[in-house]
Parts: C-alpha cells; sequence; structure tokens
C-alpha cells in the first residue's frame, strides 16, 4: 500500500516538485514531520550554545567569551528552547502526526490551518534569528524580556520580541485545531474516557494553548510598543509599572511550562501500558489529573514574584496553591507505579527513557516544591537551584519523555526499527550525562552561586567542572540518538504495523500509514489498553470491522 | 454524497463526521478564536481597571478631553451595523441571496464610517500634540499619560479589527458572488457575523470607560 511519502494532497491541489509537494501540504503527517525536521535542527543551534556556556565556566573568570556575548548566548538558548523548541514541541511534533491516528480520524479538523501554524511558525524563526545577522546582537535580556530593562537595552529586542508574538498566533492556531479534533474526530462509540491518555494530554495543552497565550501576545505587543512609541504602560518614569509586565508575563509563561510537560505525560501512560503489558493502573485519575493541573497551573504564576515586593496575603495564596499542583501531579506518578507492579516490564529503549524520565521528573517536581516554600524560597530565588530545578523537569522530565516518544513511535512514522543496542548506549549516556550536568548545580545554587552569571567565585569550580563533563555526555547521547536515526533509515529492518503489540488505533494500520489513515473509520466501543496473557484483545479485518476471537 | 458509517461487531452503524465538511466543528473552532480575542482584549481592560483605581481623577480629567458624542454616535452607528449583519446572516439561510449581499454592503459603508469618524478624533488629537511619546502628554500627569496611551493602543487595536472586519465582508460579498456562500452552505458568513458581534461588543465596553467616565 502506497505510504503518505509517496502520495499527498497540497493547498493548491497537486504539484510535481517534491519541495512544493511538502512545503504546501496539508496531510497532518508531513506537517508534523515538517516542524520536526526545523524543530531539531533549532534544539542543536541551542544544545551548542548551552556547551558553550558550560566550557567557558569551566574554569573561574574570563576565558573566551565577552560577558555581553554571555548574556546574548543565554537568551540565545532560552529563547530557541523555549519559544522555537518545546512550546510548539510534542503537540506540534508528535501529536500532528499522532492524534489523528488515535482518534480514528483521517485528518486534523482543519488541514488548511494546520498548514498555515507551520507557516507562522517559520516566520517567527526566520524573525527571531534575524537578530543574528542584523549586527546588534542578540538580545541580552533572558528569554523572560523582563521590563524596564528589556524597554531600555540597546541591544536587537524587537525582532525577538516580534517573533514571540508570531510563534504565539502559531500555537493558538495549532491548539484550537486540536480542541476542534479532539471533539468532533473521535472515531464513532470513542467517548471522552475510552481515548488514549497522550489525547487526554494534548487536549489540555490545547486549551492552556487557547487561554494563556494571548496574554503573551499582547503583553510582548504592549512592549514592542513601548519600545517604538513610548506609550509608558510598563515604563515607570511615566507612571507605569513593571511588576504588572511581570504578572502578565507569568500568567502565560507559568501555564506554559504545564503546557510543556502535559503530552510528555501523556506519552508515559502509552509507553507504560505498552511495555508492561497491561491496562493502565487509574485511568480516570490519570485523564482528570491532566486537566486539573491544566486549572491550577494556570494560577500559580505569583511564585515566580515570591520576591518582587507582592503582599504576604498574596504571596501565601500563590505559594498554597503551587502546592496544590503536587496532588494531580502525584496522582499521576503513583497510577504509573502501580502499572508497573505486576506487569511484564520490557526494558525496551522507549521504556528505559520514560523510567528515566519519571525518576528526573519526581526530582524535579520535589525540589519545585522546596522553591514554593516562601521562606526557602528567598534564600533560592535567582540561584543555580532554580535552573536544575528547571532543567530537571524540562530537560530531565519533558525531553526524555519527547525522545521516549520519537523511539516508540519510530518505527510508526518511518517504517523502520532503529538499532537497540545504540539506543540503549544512548539513554545511559544521557542519564548518567544529564544528573552530572545538574544535580551540582543544586547544591551550587543552595550555597549562593547566581544564576545567569558570566563567572563565579572558585569555590563553586568543582560544581562546574563536574557539570562540564556532564555537558559532554549530555551532547554525546544526542549525536548518537541522531545517527542511531539516521542508520535506522537506512538499514533497519521493516517494522510492520505493530511492532511493540501495542493496543491504541495508530497501530492498526500500516507503517507508515496511508495518506487518509483509515480507508474505513473503525467503530470503537472499548478501552484503550485492553490486554489479555500479554496480547492486546481488540483486532481488526481489513474493513476495520472488529474481529472476535 | 453518501454518508459514511462505521459498524460495530452486531453490524449496527453510525455516522461517521467527515472533517471536510463539518459545520458544527467551524462554528466551534471560531467560538475558540473569539474566547482567544477575549483573553487579549481582558488584559487591556485588566490594565486599564489597575490604573484606573490608581489615577481615578486624573483618568476622569482626561476623559473630559475625548468628544463623547463623536464617540456616542460611533456607537450607534456599530449598533446599527451589528443588526444589519445579522439580517445578512438571517436572509442568507432564508435563501434571499441578494437582500443579504445588501445588507452585507450596508454593514461595510457603516464600519467605513466608523472609522473616518476615529481618524477625525485621533487627527484632533494628535493636532493638540496628545499622541504617546510627545513632549506636550510627556510633560502632563502621569494618570494622563496612562490614560492615554491606554486610550490609543485600546481603540487602535480595535480599529485594526474594524479593518480586519470590513476585509472580511469583502471577501463573503467575493464568496456569495462566486457561490462559495449559498442558503446551505453559509458558515463563512455566519462566522463572519459572529466576530463582527464581537467587535461591536469590545467598543460597547470601550466607549462607557473612555468616554463617559469624565461625564
Amino acid at each position: 500500500m502506497p505510504s503518505f511519502y509517496h502520495e499527498t494532497e497540497t493547498v493548491f491541489g497537486t504539484h510535481k516538485n517534491p519541495i512544493f509537494q511538502w512545503i504546501f501540504t496539508v496531510d497532518h503527517k508531513r506537517i508534523a514531520l515538517l516542524y520536526m525536521g526545523v524543530m531539531f535542527t533549532l534544539f542543536f543551534l541551542a544544545v551548542s550554545a548551552a556547551v558553550t556556556m558550560r566550557a567557558e565556566l569551566f574554569f573561574p573568570g574570563p576565558q573566551f567569551l565577552k560577558p555581553h556575548t554571555y548574556n546574548e548566548l543565554f537568551t540565545f538558548h532560552g529563547v530557541t528552547m523555549i519559544f522555537l523548541f518545546i512550546v510548539p514541541g510534542i503537540p506540534a511534533a508528535l501529536g500532528n502526526f499522532i492524534l489523528p491516528l488515535m482518534l480514528g480520524a483521517r485528518d486534523l479538523s482543519f488541514p488548511r490551518l494546520n498548514l498555515l501554524s507551520w507557516w507562522f511558525y517559520v516566520i517567527g524563526v526566520a524573525t527571531a534569528y534575524s537578530a543574528l545577522m542584523s549586527g546588534h546582537g542578540f538580545a541580552d535580556t533572558g528569554w523572560t524580556f523582563y521590563a524596564p530593562y528589556s524597554l531600555r537595552t540597546d541591544s536587537h529586542v524587537l525582532p525577538t520580541l516580534v517573533a514571540a508574538f508570531i510563534l504565539g498566533i502559531s500555537s493558538i492556531l495549532t491548539g484550537i485545531n486540536f480542541v476542534v479534533t479532539i471533539h468532533r474526530l473521535r472515531a464513532p462509540g470513542m467517548g471522552f474516557f475510552k481515548m488514549p491518555l497522550f489525547v487526554w494530554g494534548l487536549y489540555s495543552t490545547a486549551w492552556i494553548q487557547v487561554l494563556a497565550t494571548p496574554v503573551i501576545g499582547i503583553t510582548l505587543l504592549l512592549v514592542i510598543l513601548e519600545r517604538t512609541l513610548n506609550i509608558g504602560i510598563f515604563d515607570p518614569t511615566k507612571g507605569g509599572d513593571p511588576i504588572l509586565y511581570e504578572h502578565l508575563f507569568w500568567i502565560y509563561s507559568h501555564p506554559a511550562v504545564y503546557l510543556m510537560i502535559l503530552p510528555g505525560f501523556g506519552i508515559v501512560s502509552e509507553v507504560l501500558t505498552t511495555f508492561t503489558r497491561r491496562t493502565i493502573f487509574g485511568y480516570h485519575a490519570i485523564a482528570i489529573s491532566s486537566a486539573s493541573i491544566a486549572g491550577i497551573g494556570y494560577l500559580v504564576w505569583g511564585h515566580h514574584m515570591l520576591t518582587s515586593g507582592i503582599s504576604d496575603m498574596a504571596r501565601i495564596i500563590f505559594s498554597l496553591l503551587t502546592f496544590l499542583v503536587a496532588i494531580p501531579t502525584g496522582v499521576k506518578i503513583f497510577d504509573w507505579i502501580a502499572t508497573l507492579y505486576k506487569g511484564s516490564i520490557i526494558l525496551a529503549t522507549p521504556m528505559l527513557w520514560i523510567l528515566g524520565s519519571i525518576v528526573n521528573f519526581t526530582i524535579g517536581g520535589l525540589t519545585g516544591l522546596t522553591l514554593a516554600a516562601i521562606g526557602a524560597d528567598i534564600h533560592l530565588h535567582d540561584t543555580y537551584f532554580v535552573v536544575a530545578h528547571f532543567h530537571y523537569t524540562i530537560l530531565g522530565g519533558v525531553m526524555f519523555m519527547f525522545i521516549g516518544g520519537l523511539h516508540y513511535w519510530y518505527p510508526k512514522i518511518t517504517g523502520k526499527i532503529y538499532d537497540e543496542v545504540r539506543g540503549r548506549i544512548a539513554f545511559g549516556l544521557m542519564f548518567v550525562g544529564f544528573n552530572m550536568l545538574w544535580f551540582p548545580m543544586f547544591i551550587a545554587g543552595f550555597l549562593g552561586n547566581p544564576r545567569r552569571y558570566f563567572d563565579y567565585l572558585p569555590t563553586f569550580t568543582i560544581y562546574h567542572q563536574i557539570a562540564g563533563v556532564g555537558a559532554v555526555l549530555v551532547a554525546s547521547g544526542l549525536l548518537t540518538i541522531l545517527y542511531n536515526f539516521a542508520r535506522g533509515l537506512k538499514d533497519g529492518k521493516e517494522a510492520g504495523p505493530n511492532p511493540w503489540n501495542a493496543t491504541t488505533l495508530e497501530w492498526h494500520i500500516s507503517s507508515p500509514p496511508p495518506l487518509e489513515n483509515f480507508s474505513k473509520i473503525p467503530y470503537v466501543d472499548f478501552d484503550p489498553y485492553e490486554y489479555e496473557h500479554g496480547e492486546p484483545v481488540v483486532h481488526f479485518d481489513e474493513n476495520f470491522q472488529r474481529v472476535v476471537r | 454524497m453518501k454518508q459514511e458509517m462505521a459498524y460495530d461487531v452486531a453490524g449496527n452503524s453510525y455516522p461517521v463526521t467527515d472533517y471536510k465538511d463539518d459545520y458544527d466543528g467551524e462554528k466551534f473552532g471560531f467560538w475558540i478564536f473569539l474566547l482567544t480575542e477575549m483573553m487579549m482584549f481582558g488584559v487591556l481592560f485588566l490594565l486599564f481597571a489597575i490604573n484606573f483605581y490608581r489615577h481615578s481623577e486624573l483618568f476622569g480629567t482626561s476623559s473630559g478631553h475625548l468628544n463623547v458624542w463623536l464617540g456616542g454616535v460611533n456607537t450607534v452607528i456599530l449598533l446599527v451595523s451589528t443588526y444589519t449583519m445579522g439580517l445578512a446572516s438571517l436572509m442568507m439561510r432564508q435563501a434571499k441571496v441578494r437582500a443579504s449581499a445588501y445588507f452585507v454592503g450596508a454593514t461595510v459603508v457603516m464600519a467605513i464610517i466608523f472609522l473616518s469618524i476615529k481618524a477625525f478624533e485621533w487627527s484632533v488629537d494628535i493636532h493638540h500634540g496628545i499622541y504617546p511619546g510627545s513632549g506636550i502628554l510627556d510633560a502632563k500627569d502621569k494618570g494622563e499619560i496612562l490614560f492615554f496611551g491606554l486610550y490609543f493602543v485600546m481603540t487602535g487595536l480595535h480599529g485594526l479589527h474594524v479593518i480586519v472586519g470590513i476585509a472580511l465582508m469583502a471577501w463573503v460579498l467575493l464568496l456569495i458572488r462566486s457561490g462559495g456562500i449559498r442558503p446551505e452552505h453559509n458558515i463563512v458568513m455566519k462566522n463572519v457575523t459572529l466576530y463582527w458581534d464581537f467587535v461591536h461588543l469590545i467598543w460597547i465596553i470601550l466607549f462607557p470607560l473612555f468616554y463617559m467616565i469624565g461625564v
């Protein structure tokens, strides 16, 4: 059967030129691959920026970077990783590919809008990077663009702000598309509580995209107007209020971290059930906890501002609400552990990444509670402790889940199997390297090493050197994955429709899937993860009618 | 086209939603889009509320500089234009295609009058040196700087939405002409009507906030 690599539909009908066939395609699977291509190129650029910073910090004192260049580098790293990579991240890349397959749909609700999202994304990327070419250098504000510095600095902040605004539009359009698709295009019979949990993660994420992104959009627009027309809303000399900027910024940017993690949580549930060969423990609890993390996560932004001079009452409320987020998150972690209990655990590469991510994320999540406690936060605010906490959740958590998901769906996307041994070596390098890179920073931060400084006191040297070695291991782990995936494309063996013995709908069609996924739409009156004696319960014939054995 | 069906084990059939022709889905998607617009304007209303709380008296005095009559006339014009746009949508559903097109045309004319009055107001303000970053405005009290800052940002963003609305209605007229919008296929028109309703709702709130607190 011809796959979506062989035939496609574009927004202008048919094209002979293969490049146009890709960049104007309306097929959700091709758009997902377009996103992946751009996103991972940028990811490796941002990784090199990080490795450069680690090299600079290997010894105390100035080495080969100027302090200003260092500020530009961490801004470049932050802006690229946050706005260009991890926010579109799992939804735009894996979600775009997998969501319609899991729902039993032929595409998203609005395929052309989906293409438009990608084009907005590319324009956003080009705008952000235009600052690199223009001679003024990249923004040096950090990815947070705090006023009033972002209003005053003569570095090139405008293109970056405009880019973040355009990327916001892209993100909103993807969110709308996903919400409508999940409401309208579930296969007949599939109620909300028969959806796979990855879909629940994407659904919660899509609502955050829709509700929170407009807030950052208008806020950044105001900073743009502030820099060009001097409106005065965030400018203290004109009666404006920079703290108000921080509020508005974090009203988006805190939910944004849940936007990053929730689809990752979804991947965890998918991979765990497949590689324990049993149904998920507490399906409803996990589904509802995704939605409640999204809901509570909207109300905790003030914990970024505990030292900004907001009132004690506000600080206590924000601290309490932040602690509340730990409840649904804890529910998920307990459910996953209960799923492992008495399962037939298979330690395949995707499973290793997912188990690793649970370990890392637990450390990241618990240190988040340390930071949410007001007293502790006053000591730890703006130190490496915060940076370590953040990277434990996002790199050790989200990125590990993302990589686990990429391994898990690699056979579905490419039709090939990667090399298992190389996969495990890459995981080993990353897991050890990651913990070497970030754990010392908890200690350095606790002892008072401030973040975003280009230099440090000689007493902190040992922590920075362990981290430097860890960074090299992480980078080599990432390159191993890249090599493994590339080799798999060339000489991996054929995957077949269902190499992992998984249960959800995407594994019932050929790998790689055909253009409109399902020739006939199945009727779904079963739960997403039904196993019996380690084998999937549900089977379909070639007309997607269920076969009873 | 024939309705596609999915079959369960017993052979019962269930209708499948066609993603290429899904009226409810398209309407639902547009409502969510309007929700994002609301969040965006909501932030500006929040900024207004906070600054009004801090500088109530100066906001009142500044508001007195605006021409409440011109603002009032504009409010009436937008209200009537929403009515005509609604009628256009209704006529389309009743298969009165020609009448529908006329009502869309009338809405466009009113939107243009609205913008012209708005442009006149702005030009008078700018002529008096009242615009963001001007020396005259910056010499005034902080409450006044913030009031006019917000005034230009919020009415400006609203004006931008009116311009987009005019473009959308022109597109609707083209689609009616080409048969892209028909009585049985009118989702685009429905959504543009919703959009125009939203634009007028924002103005209904902007008008008292900026023009009437000083009266």
